[in-house]
């Protein structure tokens, strides 16, 4: 009885240690590609870094209007944001191929997903920036053409034209990323309509003197501006 | 020739012909035209009779760039006959004088339109050439001999004019253009940005050869950049006195594209000629015939109030543009003001060319879109303008002219502050 559970025992030890040195390569490779891409990480952080620095990307950040959204979220600038996303992309990359390499059966086909979601990633992170720089310079295109037309309420206005490109821009993120690809539809196709008939109705209720002036300057001959300058600028 | 024609290959083949035919000339009239049926013929003849007047033995052409007009403006200029200037004046002509016609575009681009003007002005060997205007309904023969003579026959290469204007006409040359290309360039040029103008065919073809074509804005505000080119190219430039100016009645919207064709040109041109511009201390008068400004004092409606409010809208709804482009304490001072009543509001001089230079070096460094920074200047110049008609009211013309020229000097003593601004990295 007491051989039988020696000899059980050391079976089994003998099977821990002979799977421990089949393992032991595939785990010194996978803290080997570990490291090597955390190496490769940091490097790419940092030339990434001095580059985005070297181009004045947080200016074109604050520009876009990101700058403003990430202190809102108490988050750092968006060079280091996008310098941190990338370490972190590449370290999990390099790791995720080590995990591939002990040969774990099921993790394989998690991490060949994770690999074929990253140029979606990156497609998604890539719209959501230039949207916000395109939402940044439609708003202030409306504001500016607004006051200088002295439209009332100008900032409604601007904050309208932002707000469409920003609800168009998410939902073709998500869309890409492919999350809640339905639900987003749903949500888009009822967000852009309550926009579109709440503007509706308050131009209906609130612009009626504008759109009045607008008709009447466009139709009605003869009838003198009342608000001309009436000075030549040049 | 041949080379030239390869060169100017924008030029349609049938411009080309009638160029040829033409053949060399002394003297070029070019004028740039869109939908002026209604008053292109007077003037086409008061050109013809002002070169039967003042150049009667001069080789001479009348070139009409075209930008699509719909109103059959170019068969106008091309079918006045020089018979109908003759015996109204008894004026004649000992040289056959030619009038030909291009249409450059389907719509108008001042730009092109000039750069079709120098092109034949080059082709056709010109000595002199000027640029009139299709819209002055006031304009007279004399204003060609006053401004082609200088180039003609004193070897000047580029005639500015003057006007007789009303004192609260041209706020935006009286309070930006002329002070600023002044304190910059050295230079006091009362209308750098004319319609009207001459120019030598050497200044032509060397402006024609500059890389200022092909930025994409169409060649808005060219006239301006022609001038500006003519004083860094260091060339000889004088003025000359015409007459009464047009006045254009203009709606409030006519601010913008006026802003864009004059201080977008002029800040678009402060960086390659920094080099230029930052060596120029003070400044020196310019060459004159007859008067420098006459100030016209009539009384004239004007909507301040509504100035005012615009300016007040402007400050307040713009303040996130505005942080990008100002100075904290500018805008702190320019918030304090916009909440002003009429009576006790005043934008300052000084104020105002901090601003004007602040956004001059905004815009160099493209601190948001540069097109949204011109725009912005708008409510701030009604400001001013405001204070410019406040300050004027009752005020004669030497006083007019005085409270200008000190303007004029505070844009001086304030450029070495655009200078630091320029020059710094934030």
């Amino acid at each position: 009885m007491r051989e039988m559970i020696i000899s059980e025992l050391s079976q089994a030890l003998h099977e821990i240690a002979r799977g421990f040195a089949h393992y032991l390569p595939r785990i010194i490779v996978m803290l080997i590609l570990a490291f090597v891409g955390w190496v490769i990480a940091y490097v790419a952080k940092a030339v990434l870094r001095s580059t985005l620095r070297l181009i004045k990307f947080d200016k074109l950040s604050e520009n876009a209007g990101a700058s403003q959204l990430l202190t809102k979220a108490a988050l750092p600038s968006a060079t280091e944001m996008l310098s941190r996303f990338v370490f972190w992309v590449t370290w999990l990359g390099f790791i995720l191929l080590g995990v591939r390499v002990l040969g774990i059966l099921g993790l394989q086909e998690q991490i060949a997903t994770f690999f074929l979601f990253l140029p979606r990633l990156f497609v998604a992170m890539f719209i959501l920036f230039f949207g916000l720089l395109a939402a940044s310079f439609f708003s202030r295109a409306a504001l500016l053409a607004a006051v200088n037309a002295n439209v009332p309420s100008p900032r409604v206005l601007s904050r309208a034209v932002r707000s469409i490109i920003i609800v168009f821009v998410l939902s073709i993120v998500f869309e890409e990323l492919g999350l809640a690809e339905q639900t987003m539809l749903v949500a888009f196709g009822i967000a852009f309509g309550a926009l579109m008939l709440g503007l509706a109705i308050a131009f209906g209720m609130g612009g009626r003197d504008l759109a009045r002036r607008f008709l009447e300057k466009r139709f009605v001959r003869g009838k003198k501006e009342e608000n001309e300058d009436e000075l030549s600028p040049l | 020739m041949e080379m030239k024609l390869a060169e100017e290959s924008y030029l349609t083949d049938d411009f080309l012909r009638q160029l040829i035919n033409v053949g060399e000339v002394d003297i070029l009239v070019g004028l740039p035209t869109h939908n002026n049926a209604k008053t292109i013929g007077s003037i086409v003849h008061t050109i013809q009779s002002g070169i039967l007047r003042g150049f009667p033995r001069e080789r001479a052409v009348i070139v009409n760039a075209d930008g699509g007009s719909r109103d059959g403006t170019p068969e106008l200029v091309t079918g006045v006959s020089i018979d109908d200037v003759r015996p109204a004046s008894n004026l004649y002509a000992l040289r056959t004088l030619h009038s030909i016609s291009t249409k450059y575009a389907s719509s108008p681009a001042s730009g092109v339109a000039f750069r079709t003007i120098l092109a034949a002005a080059e082709l056709l060997r010109a000595r002199a050439c000027v640029v009139m205007s299709p819209e002055s309904a006031n304009i007279e023969p004399e204003w060609l001999s006053k401004l082609l003579r200088p180039i003609y026959r004193d070897g000047f290469d580029l005639v500015t004019p003057t006007y007789r204007r009303h004192k609260f006409e041209g706020l935006l040359i009286t309070n930006l253009l002329y002070p600023m290309t002044r304190a910059l360039y050295g230079l006091r040029i009362r209308e750098a940005y004319s319609p009207e103008f001459g120019f030598s065919g050497r200044l032509a073809s060397q402006f024609l050869g500059q890389n200022v074509w092909n930025d994409g804005t169409d060649g808005d505000g060219v006239g301006l950049r022609f001038t500006l080119a003519a004083i860094t190219g260091r060339y000889r430039i004088c003025q000359s006195f015409l007459g009464e100016k047009d006045r254009v009645e203009r709606h409030a919207a006519d601010l913008v594209p006026a802003l864009r064709q004059t201080v977008g040109a002029l800040f678009s041109v402060l960086e390659p000629d920094f080099p230029v511009w930052s060596a120029v201390a003070g400044s020196q008068p310019a060459p004159t015939t007859g008067a420098d400004q006459e100030v016209l004092l009539e009384p004239l409606r004007v909507n301040r109030k509504r100035l005012r409010e615009m300016f007040s809208t402007g400050v307040a709804e713009l303040e996130s543009v505005f942080q990008s482009i100002l100075s904290p304490s500018t805008l702190a001072e320019l918030q304090r003001i916009a909440r002003l009543g009429e009576e006790e509001f005043h934008y300052p001089a000084e104020l105002w060319v901090r601003t004007v230079y602040e956004f001059a070096a905004s815009y160099q460094k493209s601190v948001i879109s540069r097109d949204h920074i011109v725009q912005a200047l708008a409510p701030l110049f009604r400001g001013r303008a405001f204070t410019f008609l406040m300050e004027n009211r009752n005020a004669s013309a030497d006083d007019v002219e005085n409270n200008i020229e000190g303007l004029c000097l505070e844009f001086e003593r304030l450029k070495p502050y655009l200078l630091q601004l320029w020059t710094s990295r934030e």
